[in-house]
């Protein structure tokens, strides 16, 4: 060890040097702290993007996952995909099956945000509750909702015969029925997520503006369309964003209502990508509906960042 | 009804109450199928008959066969659970700290992919998932389970602890390496009990998370071997479509933590549906 005392002038030019180590030094550290969720991330939700794309142009069999053989086979699988009626089918029920689902599950949603803006007795109880069906397990839910609409026994149509409106609605056994069965579900379960998210949004909102529209004597209608949703926007973006997400590769509800039927008519994309990998393990037809079921989000996830762009964060 | 005049102007008590009984009407509306999911489990009689509005008498048997056919799952769950919760925290409650502290070059790119994340179909990742876990000895192990379950809380805890730990003020961080502390020992002994909640917080979520998890459950198994609840409930009516008594008490058993949850947790709950979608 010299003495620090020593000539300044070798001592000089080693400083910086040892000086850009230590920052070195605490960069690896730094990273340290962040890569193993990089990795993660990678792992779990970059490779699997990467690898749907690669498996959608080789031929799976059952027999694949004994002896390992799973060859190119070019585009056979798109073409076969895109030429099985199922899969417009799946598509168009997709589509129905999120809007239906977005529609109702926000409508629904903000009317509640609304009305639990009001001062009452309860309210903050009543709210909280109100979110349980949320927090059940999605299956579990299909499930018991599975029991409720049962044609014959189910209370569902029990009520409807005591009221004398039939009684005997084939909610899940009949095609042209049960897509709508399971948009009402759905919609039962999304409520309680909206109509939180929109609440806290609305309890954002300034008080004063409404105390000045209501000097201005503004109808309730004109103050909620010209106050309430301008100012909401920003929020009702993110819900019906992060509910489209959500609600178009939903699997477990439908697996556990209608397992896809009767006759296909509630199979989805999500549902379709099920059944060709793990009911018929052709995991290159699963993978190319898999890739459209991203594809669509991914358009979806542009509309949203440039929403949210523009809405200037 | 503006929503205003109600909130400042004082309004008729009998008026308020009035909204108490609206409220109420909603809640019953809303939380129907979870009484009848009860209803149904205390009735294991009826079989494939209509249920009764109210249970005559108490009939516990329903639950007494669910907890011999569906405990085991019970518990795998609730293992599963905690292991994807432990993985979850260990991996996002630092990598929150380092993407809302340290000024490293790529943090935006990060923060970016990890909400993009929350767009990639889980059935997706599955297919693909699934033949590299078989490769990897990982089908049919919980600790494979384990790594998927955590996958779906990882990105909404890493955003919702990100968002808090932006806030602890640098001085603190700062004075604490200047006494000598090291990164890690700042992390463990000043910036995870100042970010106490958001912790506590994003636990919850990725709990509930894997607790609720059934596609990774049915897709990466393909024995009995690991089978938790919400897998177990789904066989289960799949094979006995009677015994639908023993089914709604599995069912009402599954829905507890739930339940514990939100009366114990109120408030983090709250936090987390708001905090992890809006930021």
């Amino acid at each position: 060890m010299s003495t620090t005392t020593a000539s300044a002038t070798p001592t000089a030019p080693a400083a910086p040097a040892k000086q850009r180590d230590t920052r070195r030094r605490r960069r690896l550290s730094q990273w340290g702290f962040i890569a193993p969720a990089v990795v993660f991330m990678l792992l779990f939700f970059g490779y699997p993007l990467v690898r749907n794309v690669v498996m959608s142009f080789q031929d799976f069999s059952p027999s694949t996952f004994f002896d390992g053989k799973s060859p190119f086979n070019g585009t056979d699988n798109w073409s076969k995909v895109f030429h099985d009626d199922l899969f417009g089918k799946a598509l168009w029920h997709t589509i129905v099956f999120t809007i239906g689902s977005l529609v109702g599950q926000f409508g629904i949603g903000l009317a509640l945000a609304v009305f639990f803006t009001k001062k009452f007795p309860l309210n903050g109880f009543l709210r909280s509750l109100i979110l349980l069906p949320w927090l059940v397990p999605m299956v579990v839910s299909g499930i018991v909702w599975r029991r409720i609409l049962d044609q014959d026994t189910g209370v569902l149509n029990s009520f409807a015969d005591t009221l004398g409106l039939g009684g005997h609605t084939p909610w899940l056994t009949s095609p042209g029925m049960a897509l709508f069965s399971v948009i009402l579900v759905n919609i039962w379960i999304g409520i309680p997520f909206n109509m939180v998210i929109l609440y806290g949004g609305l309890q954002e909102i300034p008080k004063e503006l409404y105390e000045a529209a209501s000097l201005d004597g503004a109808s309730a209608w004109r103050t909620f369309r010209s106050i309430t949703l301008p100012l909401l926007k920003p929020v009702i973006t993110v819900v019906l964003v992060l509910g489209f997400m959500s609600t178009v590769k939903i699997l477990d509800l439908i697996l556990a209502l209608t397992d896809g039927g009767p006759a296909d008519s509630t199979q989805t994309l999500g549902t379709l990508t099920y059944q060709n990998s793990f009911v018929q393990l052709d995991f290159g037809a699963g993978a190319v509906v898999g890739n459209v079921l991203i594809l669509i989000s991914a358009v979806f996830a542009v509309f949203y960042l440039r929403a949210n762009r523009s809405e200037g964060k | 009804m503006a929503t205003v005049s109600e909130a400042t102007a004082t309004t008729a008590p009998k008026r308020r109450w009035g909204a108490t009984v609206a409220g109420v009407v909603i809640l019953c509306v809303m939380l129907f199928p979870l009484y009848w999911m009860i209803n149904t489990a205390l009735q294991p009689e009826s079989g494939l008959l209509e249920v009764s509005p109210v249970p005559h008498s108490l009939d516990l048997s329903g639950f007494t066969s669910a907890i011999s056919e569906q405990g085991g799952h019970l518990l795998t769950s609730l293992a599963v659970a905690l292991g994807a919760v432990v993985i979850c925290l260990a991996i996002a409650a630092p990598a929150a700290y380092g993407l809302a502290q340290f000024r490293l070059p790529g943090t935006k790119s990060i923060v970016f992919g990890t909400l993009i994340t929350q767009m990639v179909p889980g059935i997706v990742i599955a297919n693909a998932l699934y033949s590299a876990y078989v490769d990897l000895g990982l089908v049919n192990s919980y600790f494979g389970l384990m790594l998927a379950d955590a996958s779906l809380g990882i990105p909404f805890a890493i955003v919702l602890m990100r968002s808090f730990m932006v806030a602890i003020p640098k001085e603190v961080i700062e004075a604490a390496e200047v006494d000598g502390a090291s990164k890690v020992r700042t992390f463990v002994q000043v910036v995870l009990p100042m970010s106490r909640n958001s912790l506590i917080t994003a636990g919850l979520f990725s709990f509930l998370y894997a607790w609720s998890d059934f596609m990774f459950a049915l897709t990466l198994n393909t024995t009995d071997d690991v089978k938790p609840v919400t897998l177990g409930i789904y066989q289960y009516i799949g094979a006995h479509v009677g015994d639908w008594g023993s089914v709604m008490a599995a069912s009402v058993l599954s829905a507890i933590p739930a339940a514990v949850l939100l009366v114990l947790a109120q408030k983090y709950i709250a936090a987390g549906i708001t905090g992890g979608s809006v930021k």
